[in-house]
């Protein structure tokens, strides 16, 4: 009981990670409509970054906040530079540019940073907390997940700006006959990804250490977690990773098996994909006609 | 007319390679309503289409003397260019009340836009109604209202108008006839409207232009085009 007590806190663990990828996937599509593929790769890199900076002798949390920057700026300049161009392509040109940059960014990481793996420190420090199930960086993670959550939902629900990236994903004719400066919108909506992102990566990296392949099975459990809570929703995208979480590591430890943990997220999308399009929390859009 | 607030001169436009339209000349002058007349297929919503800069055109337009081609969209409605989209364009996902602060988007004076929140519910009651719903389930006269709302919440100088009649049972068109006549009066805007239903139209108008595949066919003030015999004879249809 004990056993199953620990695999379900383990699994509410990582599903936290996977829920805060999933938030960055969610934010590019509330924005743009899009499924960035790359967004496992982009969170790597600027996790690369924020490396570099600690090791030339950063304070943690100014590395911490300059990485969130800087992942902004990457983020938007992707868009604006790559993603622009392909407004009008059709999906599967888009598919097959987001599938590319993955590749190249893995590269990139590769090349410059190297393939050694490297140990991440984590901000939240080294006590026992709730009766030794949880690690403090397990907790503290969690934390920040559901932080950015909340504000993910305030910037969406209330600010003006919010309002307006929501028009511009759903109707971009319309929001430029309002006036919305449509592309910086979809700019913003990259930045923003980037930066959700660049946190996940930065809380993934202490556990699962840095190198260029930390975000590949992680992405995938991010994208099960999305489409399980409904691609658009993020509080979907939460309550889809700790789901995503606390399965993959309950059927990994009784049922499946680790070898086959990974096909439990694949499974599930296809799943949620034929049973329940709109997933747990995305609402169907209902329009008359 | 050159002091007038929206100039077109020898505007050219169309889709691809297909041209739709052949050097117009319109004017509208600041305040009033023209009515832009035409059967299916002459250009009427190519025309508005290029004058708010969502397709590529050819030819010289100036807003309150400024010029406006080439600029791009966001930018023309920035200048206080309003657009009833052919369709409505509504935000279905979005419900009726941030549709109507989409309209308000570009706007800093937050007391004349609460203003004009209680303005237009006033105009539309069954918007106020329904200002929590989710747009995309209001009936087609309703997003027709919210789309004439949300183009006047910018508080613009020019009203495009595509069609506002279009699909609409008589009961609702009769509706919005009548508040666009207290816009009108009410609101310091110019309308450019675009209509099918010629006396509908020419009621409102102050002026009219005649567009017969892409070339304008007759021009004048609309007490002169409604007793136009060949309008009468081809839009009119005929008797009174």
């Amino acid at each position: 009981m004990n056993a199953f007590f620990a695999q379900l806190m383990s699994g509410l663990a990582t599903g936290g990670i996977y829920a805060s990828l999933a938030l960055a996937l969610v934010m590019i599509y509330r924005s743009t409509h899009h499924v960035n593929f790359a967004q496992g790769e982009m969170a790597m890199f600027s996790t690369f970054i924020a490396s570099m900076l600690l090791q030339a002798g950063w304070p943690y949390w100014a590395a911490f906040f300059a990485t969130v920057v800087i992942a902004f700026v990457m983020g938007a300049a992707i868009e604006a530079v790559l993603v622009r161009r392909l407004r009008h392509a059709p999906v599967l040109a888009i598919v097959v540019v987001f599938v590319a940059l993955l590749v190249i960014l893995h590269s990139l990481a590769g090349w410059l940073f190297g393939y050694t793996i490297r140990s991440f420190p984590s901000p939240f420090a080294e006590a026992a907390v709730a009766g030794g199930l949880l690690s403090p960086h397990q907790l503290g993670a969690i934390g920040v997940t559901l932080l950015m959550l909340a504000l993910m939902y305030l910037f969406f629900r209330y600010s003006p700006l919010g309002l307006q990236m929501r028009a511009t994903a759903e109707n971009p004719t319309s929001s430029r006959l309002v006036g919305v400066r449509v592309n910086r919108m979809l700019a913003l909506g990259w930045g923003l990804a980037g930066a959700i992102g660049a946190v996940a990566g930065m809380m993934v990296a202490p556990v699962v250490f840095l190198d260029v392949h930390m975000m590949s099975g992680v992405l995938l459990y991010a994208f099960a977690a999305a489409v399980l809570g409904g691609i658009g929703s993020a509080p979907g995208a939460v309550a889809g990773g700790f789901i995503v979480g606390v399965l993959e590591n309950l059927l990994g430890t009784y049922v499946v098996g680790a070898e086959l943990k990974l096909s439990v997220a694949l499974v599930l999308i296809i799943v949620v994909l034929v049973a329940k399009p709109s997933g747990l929390f995305g609402k169907a859009i209902v329009v008359r006609v | 007319m050159t002091d007038a607030l929206l100039d077109v001169r020898g505007l050219e436009a169309g889709y691809g390679a297909g041209r739709v339209l052949f050097g117009i000349d319109l004017q509208v002058a600041a305040g009033s309503v023209t009515a832009l007349l035409g059967a299916n297929g002459a250009g009427k919503t190519t025309t508005l289409r290029a004058l708010c800069g969502l397709i590529r055109l050819q030819g010289h337009v100036t807003l309150g003397g400024q010029r406006i081609d080439g600029m791009a969209t966001e930018e023309i409605v920035r200048l206080g260019v309003a657009h009833v989209p052919d369709g409505r364009g509504t935000f279905t996902g979005l419900t009726t009340e941030e549709n109507l602060r989409m309209g308000a988007c570009t706007r800093r004076d937050k007391a004349g836009v609460r203003e004009d929140f209680e303005r237009f519910y006033e105009y539309f009651p069954r918007l106020k109604e329904r200002r929590h719903q989710q747009a995309g389930t209001l009936s087609g006269g309703e997003q027709q209202m919210l789309a004439i709302a949300r183009a006047l919440m910018l508080r613009p100088k020019l009203l495009l108008m595509d069609e506002p009649s279009f699909g609409l049972a008589p009961k609702v068109v009769q509706d919005i006839f009548r508040i666009m006549r207290r816009v009108r009066e009410e609101q310091q805007v110019a309308i450019l409207l675009v209509e099918q239903n010629a006396s509908l139209a020419l009621e409102l108008a102050d002026h009219a232009f005649l567009l017969e595949t892409g070339r304008i066919a007759l021009a004048g003030p609309a007490a002169a085009v409604r007793s136009n015999e060949a309008v009468r004879a081809a839009y009119l249809g005929g008797s009174t």
